[in-house]
């Protein structure tokens, strides 16, 4: 047999049909729904008499609109958003799909619902009207975003019209250094391929600074492979994979689990597999960084300064010009000079226990800046339930962060948390694209523990200098 | 879906690269339940200014590029999120081909199930249409996807690539589901090999 890749076994495992011209048929194994990108599909199956074909594979939560305030438990008051996540209520009753409705302590970001009631798992394909499903690949499993139509294209065939991508390889050498994290991983990496870098390919992520990470800090990776242009970001399963899977609500069990792990250990990048591109970067390169720009490939290390227009060529000079005008800065500036009132800690990049542990490590024992509005967002009610149980809430409430409910939040100001124009905000979220927080708001992208040293500081900050001080060096 | 055969209409051009689905239909207009109704909002912020009142300098809200059915873009078109709020937006505005030298991959299939025609031409040819776009609406470019050909005002005509299922499927106006519900009993046959095979998904 030829050697083949991860994606490549992963796809062939789910060709249900395939034409001349290499047009498939992919069979979806976890079909994930939320209230934005699936009402007009449900209505589409309605208006051709048509059914969800796998009740039992298809899973949906609402987390885009949802408000993060207490007060969300007497009803959600914008009305629109209200009519959305009533909509999915609906449609989730009709058809017979699984739901974690906006007051079950289940509920949270759909990217990180899945991973941990076990839907997610190795070896699968899985799927969702939206683009960060990327997430999902952290485990080894196939997973991309998709529109719309194609919602309702799956809820109707249980399949995708598919044609292959092509492969590439990112490979993370050595370790990483204190202070840089699986967010400054996914960041650089798109700072070097740029945000169409990867358009065409499937990467798979590896080396040692990935098999190095925890399940969390994967997920962090591999949920902005979209933001790199890539159709999925994959990581082959470990023992770190089996260890989060197991016993998981929806996770196999006994005998099946024993066959599914045979399975799943055959999931590897055959060593001479072809690739279509590599890259590799060396972790002691990676340093924290910050965003500086209004695109995700706008990235330089906390160290660097304000870039200018010159430094760059093509499209890029006038994008640069915009992107500076928008975010009010100046070349030559240094980045730790900038000046931020808001921190938004949360999203499927950055809203698990992880996060929120390496936030809090930062945040102990200190204060915000006065006048700072900071925030964090748990990705899920049971992720919040676990901060309160370890005290992290309190860490967070003694600095003077909000404490609030699950949901997207401020990384897409769907709902009420949104930035006001010309705030500026440090992020843990994926897009620092004009008005993605709300219309006007300017946003950094930066890991938790860089958005953390940011709220006290009130700038953007090199957290290491932070950690050194209380290391006492 | 609605057929794309042949098109000559005013082409709109927008160098700017990396135009993301934010900038297309921002979020604020993701919360309708319909697919209709989007084109007004289509670049809102940078078509309107902060009183609603469209800003002049937008090349959209130009007399000339105001029945705008063709927009030759920058770089990466449509990077972000997966929102088919955007090719809806485009296509209530009126535009029913987008010419870039890259589109982002869920943005590109979305056009395609919509009636609309993305195509991908080198950097040399979308500067030559980028010109052409730029006199506006006496300059009629066309777009025949059956001979596929972009031919401008002045008569230059090129070659574009499209996949050959996509084609057919826009040409005909056919309806994906439709079609794979044609090969259910392949999807039957799978399914029940994959239950024996990996009982536990
Ligand atoms: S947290 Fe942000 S990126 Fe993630 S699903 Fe929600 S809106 Fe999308």
């Amino acid at each position: 047999m030829s050697p083949k890749t991860l994606y490549d076994k992963i796809w062939d495992a789910h060709v249900a049909d395939e034409t001349d011209d290499g047009t498939c048929l992919l069979y979806i194994d976890r079909h994930l729904v939320h209230e934005v990108t699936s009402p007009q599909a449900f209505e589409g199956l309605r208006m051709s008499g048509r059914k969800v074909r796998a009740p039992d594979k298809t899973i949906a939560v609402p987390d885009h609109n949802v408000p993060t305030t207490p007060d969300r438990v007497n009803g959600i008051e914008n009305e629109q958003s209200r009519i959305q996540v009533e909509a999915l209520d609906k449609n989730a009753r009709d058809f017979g799909i699984h739901y974690y409705p906006v007051n079950d302590i289940r509920q949270g970001i759909v990217h990180i619902v899945g991973p941990e009631q076990g839907w997610t798992l190795p070896g699968m394909t899985v799927v969702c009207g939206d683009s960060h499903t990327a997430t999902h690949g952290a485990f080894g499993s196939l997973a991309h975003g998709i529109g719309t139509s194609e919602v309702e294209h799956v809820l109707a065939t249980q399949t995708l019209i598919q044609k292959k991508s092509k492969n590439m390889k990112v490979e993370i050498t050595g370790k990483l250094s204190p202070g840089v994290t699986a967010k400054d991983i996914t960041l650089s990496v798109i700072g070097h391929t740029g945000t169409a870098g990867g358009t065409g390919y499937v990467i798979e992520y590896c080396g040692e600074a990935i098999r190095d990470l925890s399940m969390e800090g994967r997920m962090t990776v591999c949920n902005m492979a979209i933001e790199g242009g890539a159709r999925a970001g994959l990581i082959a399963p470990d023992q770190k994979t089996y260890d989060y899977v197991m016993g998981r609500p929806h996770a196999p069990k006994g005998a099946q689990w024993e066959a599914a792990l045979a399975w799943w250990k055959t999931l590897y990048s055959d060593d001479d597999a072809h690739w279509d591109e590599v890259i590799t970067i060396a972790a002691e390169d990676i340093a924290p960084v910050v965003t500086w720009g209004t695109s995700p490939e706008d990235v330089l290390p906390i160290t660097a300064n304000v870039p200018a227009p010159s430094d760059f060529e093509g499209g890029k000079v006038e994008a640069v010009e915009r992107a500076l005008d928008y975010m009010d800065l100046t070349p030559g500036t240094p980045l730790t000079e900038v000046e931020i009132d808001t921190v938004f800690i949360g999203s499927c990049t950055n809203g698990r226990i992880e996060d929120l542990r390496a936030a809090a490590g930062i945040l102990k024992g200190r204060k915000i800046k006065q006048g700072m509005r900071a925030m964090i967002v748990p990705g899920s009610g049971l992720v919040r339930a676990q901060a309160e149980e370890e005290g992290l809430a309190k860490i967070f409430l003694d600095a003077g962060f909000e404490w609030r409910l699950a949901g997207c939040s401020m990384c897409l100001a769907m709902n009420p948390d949104q930035l006001e124009p010309g705030e500026r905000c440090a992020a843990t979220s994926n897009r620092n694209f004009e008005g993605r927080q709300g219309r006007g708001g300017r946003t950094h992208l930066v890991s938790p523990i860089m958005a953390a040293a940011a709220a006290i500081t009130g700038k953007l900050t090199d957290v290491r200098e932070m950690m050194n001080a209380d290391a006492g060096q | 879906m609605e057929k794309f055969t042949k098109i000559t209409g005013v082409a709109a051009p927008m160098p700017l690269i990396n135009i993301d689905t934010d900038m297309i239909i921002p979020k604020l207009f993701l919360k309708t339940i319909k697919r209709s109704g989007l084109g007004v909002n289509l670049f809102d912020e940078m078509r309107y200014d902060d009183d609603r009142n469209e800003r002049p300098d937008f090349v959209l809200n130009k007399p000339a590029y105001r029945q705008t059915e063709i927009l030759v873009a920058g770089d990466n078109f449509g990077c972000g999120s997966s929102r088919e709020h955007a090719p809806w937006a485009i296509k209530d505005f009126g535009i029913r081909c987008v010419i870039s030298t890259s589109f982002a991959d869920i943005f590109f299939n979305n056009c395609f199930k919509n009636g609309i025609l993305p195509i991908v031409m080198p950097k040399e040819v979308v500067d030559v249409l980028l010109k052409d776009a730029e006199k506006g609406e006496n300059a009629r470019m066309s777009v025949d996807l059956e001979a596929q050909t972009v031919t401008t005002s002045d008569g230059e005509v090129f070659r574009f690539e499209v996949d050959s299922f996509k084609k057919h499927c826009l040409l005909e106006g056919l309806d994906d589901i439709g079609q794979t519900m044609n090969k259910i009993a392949a999807i039957d046959v799978f399914e029940a090999k994959a239950k024996v095979e990996r009982p536990w998904v």
